[in-house]
């Protein structure tokens, strides 16, 4: 726990988060630990994802897709065994919350994995977590020898009937891998290359069989469910909205960190009251409101309650609630550029849009960011991105081209200033790439 | 190929983890641990690895190419990665990579002439709300500042 809570909170998930020995078994034991499992066990798999309907609750990774019907989906005819895969590859720029869930609640996360196993009828489990996480693999495989101890993981649990294993699984360094069917491939052992879809990873998901693939988040707000009753929770977001999500907000706030608060919570106070306004007293330019893929907000847009519903209404996404906070003095143009430095780095390659497309866009932001662009790149940063748009097989290319668009259309003066600017020509070798 | 025994444990609980007949998802685990140990993935390496998960060595290949934390050469004993993506940009992390490849005189991915520092410009760390972060192996700094860094790697240099 790095950042002080603040009252505005509706700490559900985060509620354990900064108390003695927060990772260990007893700890969470001691709180209403894993009788969300027991619950379930007296419950049917349709009663579960009946109290997942009602309580609202969406994805946290980013596509923000109903987690009870993403249950629902699952063949419970088909033969083949069934998998439980935890999304941990946190790596969209601007989050940093799946980090403390695991370090600070570990067993939370395990217990929704084991109520995703009672419901789908599975009998193993991955937590794909990103390589750089090491000391968080070392949390995880610690609560799961504590869990096996205790018998809620192994053979017959707590005399249920119900066998599951799960285990950390290491990544290597590759945003890509956070996407879900390249996580797939990636925990098969192969590149983090994304897989056409339909069919979808609950039909046929890792090893070819059906899975439920979720992020962190997701899973670890499952045990609450339970225990408070699908209503209850939906009753703490707004409509369509269930519940609370962890916002990690970063950049020029006096007060930067990972807040739990509903869905619905108003965008000006979360920048303002719970995280202390911009620092130096300065003024606020514009907002990443969910992870670099996110398109930005200017100021006078960054008045909202921020819900799915409503950052759509905005022309933007809640995606991972990684909240950029940028102050009147920020380069647009330098984001703008970092952002596609990112993209370019991190495509993996496999559908062309992308891989050209962000490669392109980095040369070009580059040679405007140096001061030596020309009018004709405004447009044409417009241009490329949009073809980007829906071609190809998984959102890295759309995540590249909509922050861009964005930037452009919001920011224009910003750009057409640069070119003004006269700077010495930098032989950076790519700007004796033309494109137009 | 032998490993310590530590390392050989590891390798084999993650061989462990996998049902029959897919134990091709046990190699790019696999490579990270014994990276630990061996500091880069060599051939040898490749092969060990292959044989043990019963897939060809061009598979095991095509991922080495593929994940940026596998490296086929040797990195420094502390493998310094600063963030510069957007939530360091905006809070210096730029200043902090600038500062550590003069004071180095390294540059990414490169090893100092000593072996002990390599530097990395990594993409985002999952470190944003507590930005800049520099992370020294698998180490986590947060809130890093010129002042910090130098210190960190006073600490490394003054050890070696």
């Amino acid at each position: 726990m790095f950042n002080e809570p603040h009252p505005d909170e509706v700490r559900i998930i985060s509620k354990r988060f900064g108390r003695p020995n927060s990772a260990s078994i007893g700890t969470y034991l001691a709180d209403e630990g894993y009788q969300a499992f027991l619950k379930s066990i007296e419950m049917t798999p349709g009663q579960i994802i009946d109290e997942l309907k009602l309580s609202n609750l969406r994805g946290r990774g980013g596509a923000g897709f109903p987690t009870g019907l993403k249950w629902s989906f699952i063949p419970r005819d088909n033969p083949k065994p069934k998998y439980v895969v935890v999304n941990a590859d946190e790596s969209e720029p601007g989050t940093c919350k799946d980090r403390l869930l695991m370090q600070n609640d570990p067993h939370q996360l395990i217990e929704g994995c084991l109520i995703a196993a009672r419901t789908i009828g599975c009998k193993l489990g991955y937590i794909y977590i990103r390589g750089e996480y090491r000391y968080l693999i070392e949390i995880m495989d610690k609560a799961l020898a504590e869990a096996y101890a205790h018998g809620f993981l192994g053979k017959n649990i707590k005399g249920s009937g119900l066998d599951f294993d799960l285990y950390t699984h290491t990544g290597a360094g590759a945003y890509e891998c956070g996407e879900e069917s390249a996580l797939l491939e990636s925990l098969e052992g192969k590149r983090g290359i994304p897989r056409i879809r339909p069919p979808f990873p609950a039909v046929s998901g890792l090893y070819a069989s059906p899975t439920v693939l979720s992020n962190v988040e997701t899973f670890a707000t499952v045990p609450a469910i339970l225990r408070m009753g699908g209503q209850a929770y939906a009753d703490i977001g707004t409509p369509k909205n269930g519940g609370t999500r962890m916002l990690c907000v970063s950049g020029h706030v006096n007060r930067p960190g990972v807040y739990e608060v509903p869905l619905g919570f108003s965008m000006q106070k979360m920048i303002y009251e719970v995280c202390g306004g911009i620092r130096n007293g300065k003024k606020l330019k514009a907002v990443i409101p969910g992870g670099s893929s996110s398109p930005v907000l200017k100021a006078d847009e960054c008045d909202f309650p921020m819900d799915y519903d409503n950052y759509a209404r905005m022309k933007t996404m809640a995606g991972s609630g990684g909240m950029m906070v940028m102050d009147e003095d920020t380069d647009i143009v330098k984001v703008a550029l970092r952002t596609m430095r990112f993209y370019a780095h991190e495509s993996c390659g496999w559908c062309i849009p992308c891989r050209e497309g962000t490669t392109w866009l980095r040369k070009i932001l580059t040679r405007m960011d140096e001061g030596t662009g020309r009018r004709a790149d405004i447009d044409l940063i417009s241009e490329l991105s949009k073809n980007m748009l829906g071609r190809t097989f998984c959102p890295l290319g759309d995540a590249a081209a909509m922050p861009t668009i964005a930037f452009v259309e919001k920011f224009r003066e910003e750009f057409e200033d640069r070119l003004r600017e006269t700077v010495v020509p930098v032989t950076s070798p790519d700007q004796l790439i033309a494109i137009s | 190929m032998t490993f310590t025994p530590a390392t050989e444990k590891i390798l084999q609980d993650i061989w462990s983890r996998y049902p029959e007949g897919r134990k091709r998802s046990a190699v790019i685990p696999m490579l990270v641990y014994a990276q630990d140990e061996l500091g880069h993935v060599s051939p040898e390496l490749v092969a060990e690895v292959a044989r043990r998960c019963e897939v060809s060595p061009l598979q095991v290949e095509e991922v080495v190419g593929y994940y940026s934390m596998l490296n086929r050469q040797p990195m420094g004993k502390h493998h310094v990665q600063i963030c510069t993506n957007i939530a360091c940009l905006l809070t210096g992390g730029e200043e902090l990579w600038h500062h550590a490849t003069k004071r180095l005189g390294i540059g990414h991915k490169q090893v100092t002439a000593d072996g002990l520092i390599s530097l990395e410009e990594v993409e985002c760390a999952g470190a944003c709300s507590w930005a800049p972060c520099v992370v020294d192996g698998f180490d986590y700094h947060h809130h890093v500042t010129i002042e910090k860094l130098d210190r960190l790697l006073d600490s490394i240099q003054k050890v070696q």
